[in-house]
């Protein structure tokens, strides 16, 4: 403990771990959901891991990235496997728990007064992971990469004036080429990264100030959390965590031995080639919803491109949506519904996202679009039912 | 001292931050210049080919800007359209199918382009006949010198179809 004192002495530590750990308070009413913030950073540390030990062999150029992945790192490196599958399958493992994160925090309200800058972090966080995704998923330089990354840069062609120009800009090129790949590098590897890192510290940072929300949504103080409503966060709190994480883990662990395939998309086995397009083009599973948003309009190639833009943000404007003074959907009966409906809808698109947008699918993709939008702009409209309800009620 | 609007502080102040701004600034336009295509890929932006070299009937694919670019000499028995082709015989159009990028291919026998993908078909102009494609195959910039034709550079034909709107 000498040791203790001698680093309390210069860093106030014993300090920075109450306010942290052993003093900052969970309230009591949770459920398991509220385990999967911890989650997200332990898939990240996952990723950051696997990532550095992949680094170490591959190459970002043109001609040598897919052989430095494919021959160098899957059959030469020891284990060089290992840690391409744990990295595949860490960032789609790591939508899922940011994906149920999200929907714990939508479901119970989490978004709302005074927990905006933590919903806004978050959401931030969310749309970081998704470029780091992006980008990573280029470095293989398979044919679903090469694909994928010109699909999506040829987005950008639809905004007015800049639009074209941009295109070439964001590639380096008039199409994905080497200065793309080595940018998509630089930004997954260092800049992206860097950024979660600081956004991560932000978010939990805000979390330590307002606190977690409960399962009934009622606002406690950190006095009555102290005193029986709550448990300290170190080593009550973590020690159930503990348990979670080694689940988790098992389950992990079981798709990174067993099921990697799902990972792992059979087109991307085929070098990349500018002339040849594979016969379906299709996200990962976790961009897959708002794919399909954006096929949806299938009338309207411009109103299917805002539509998907919209798709991706208009979440993080829920804490101005939903405005409702009733804050946990366990005491919203409507919102119940309108939320189930919502999820349902989310899986239905994901589904819908991996087939061909053609006839009877086309109508279904545009439908579940517009129940997509429906369930954000219903919020403000319920927000003053419930508000009038709860007045009647006093 | 009242009449002093700006004083001495809030002069270094300002001074300070518009010489830091102009420093961001420049810092900001450097790096947007680091993404800039390189100067070889730039010499890549115009591609001279001698359409003298293909044969009636006979499609020619070069490569633009890592695009295929269809020449096609058409036949007197294939569709005709003057104000949509390169001194009246030749269909000069990008082979990407305006559907959703696949790669269309010449169908000799029935003379149109065929896009694997979904099924789309264009005629010998290069005009969408059937299936999902949005619009014809788009034209790209030209402009004829002689023989040759440069990819990559509007001439004066190629502004005439441009206005017509016949080149997307």
């Amino acid at each position: 403990m000498k040791f203790m004192d001698w680093l309390d002495e210069r860093l106030a530590v014993r300090q920075v771990i109450k306010v942290m750990l052993t003093e900052y308070y969970v309230p009591k009413n949770i459920n398991f959901l509220w385990s999967f913030g911890v989650l997200i950073m332990l898939v990240f540390a996952i990723l950051v891991v696997s990532g550095i030990f992949l680094l170490m062999y591959y190459k970002p150029d043109s001609h040598l990235a897919f052989d430095s992945v494919n021959k160098t790192i899957m059959m030469d490196v020891e284990y060089g496997w290992l840690f391409r599958h744990t990295h595949a399958v860490g960032a789609s493992i790591m939508f899922l728990v940011l994906y149920i994160h999200m929907a714990r925090g939508i479901y119970y309200g989490s978004f709302k007064a005074p927990r905006e800058i933590v919903w806004i972090t978050g959401y931030i966080l969310f749309i970081l992971m998704s470029a780091t995704a992006f980008t990573g998923y280029l470095l293989p330089w398979g044919q679903m990469s090469y694909w994928a990354a010109q699909t999506i840069t040829t987005l950008f062609e639809k905004i007015p004036f800049i639009g074209p120009d941009l295109v070439v800009w964001i590639r380096g090129n008039y199409i994905v080429e080497d200065a793309t790949l080595t940018r998509f590098f630089a930004l997954h590897v260092v800049f992206l990264p860097l950024l979660l890192i600081v956004f991560t510290a932000i978010h939990l940072y805000a979390v330590r100030i307002v606190g977690s929300n409960n399962e009934d949504g009622v606002e406690l103080t950190k006095e009555e959390k102290k005193h029986g409503k709550g448990i300290p966060f170190w080593p009550v709190f973590m020690s159930k965590e503990f348990f979670v994480m080694s689940v988790f883990l098992i389950f992990f662990f079981y798709l990174v031995f067993y099921q990697y395939k799902f990972a792992m998309d059979p087109i991307n086995f085929t070098p990349a080639n500018y002339l040849q397009t594979p016969t379906h083009i299709y996200p990962e599973w976790y961009f897959l919803a708002f794919y399909e948003v954006l096929r949806g309009f299938f009338f309207s190639q411009n109103l299917g491109l805002i539509a998907f833009v919209l798709s991706m943000f208009i979440a993080a404007f829920l804490p101005w949506l939903d405005t409702s003074p009733i804050r946990s959907g366990k005491h919203r009966p409507i919102y119940k519904i309108l939320f189930w409906i919502f999820i349902a809808d989310f899986v239905f698109l994901t589904i819908l996202g991996k087939l061909p947008p053609t006839g009877l699918y086309a109508w279904l993709g545009f439908a579940g679009s517009l129940v997509y939008f429906a369930f954000f702009l219903a919020l403000p409209i319920l927000s003053k039912i419930e508000k009038k309800k709860v007045a009647g009620g006093r | 001292m009242a009449e002093e609007k700006v004083s001495r502080r809030d002069f270094l102040l300002y001074a300070m931050g518009a010489w830091a701004a102009v420093g961001v600034g420049g810092v900001l336009y450097g790096m947007y210049k680091t993404w800039e295509p390189l100067p070889e890929v730039k010499a890549q932006a115009t591609v001279t080919f001698d359409i003298s070299t293909v044969q009636p009937g006979e499609v020619k694919v070069v490569n633009w800007r890592g695009k295929p670019v269809f020449v096609l000499k058409r036949t007197s028995d294939m569709v005709q359209c003057k104000d949509r082709s390169v001194e009246d015989v030749y269909t000069v159009v990008i082979g990407i199918c305006t559907h959703l990028g696949c790669i269309p291919n010449w169908e000799a026998d029935k003379k149109i382009w065929h896009c694997p993908c979904h099924g789309g078909e264009y005629d010998a102009c290069g005009r969408n006949i059937f299936g999902p494609p949005p619009r014809p195959l788009d034209v790209p910039p030209f402009k004829l010198e002689g023989n040759n034709i440069v990819l990559g550079e509007e001439g004066p034909e190629y502004k005439k179809m441009k206005e017509k709107g016949l080149t997307v």
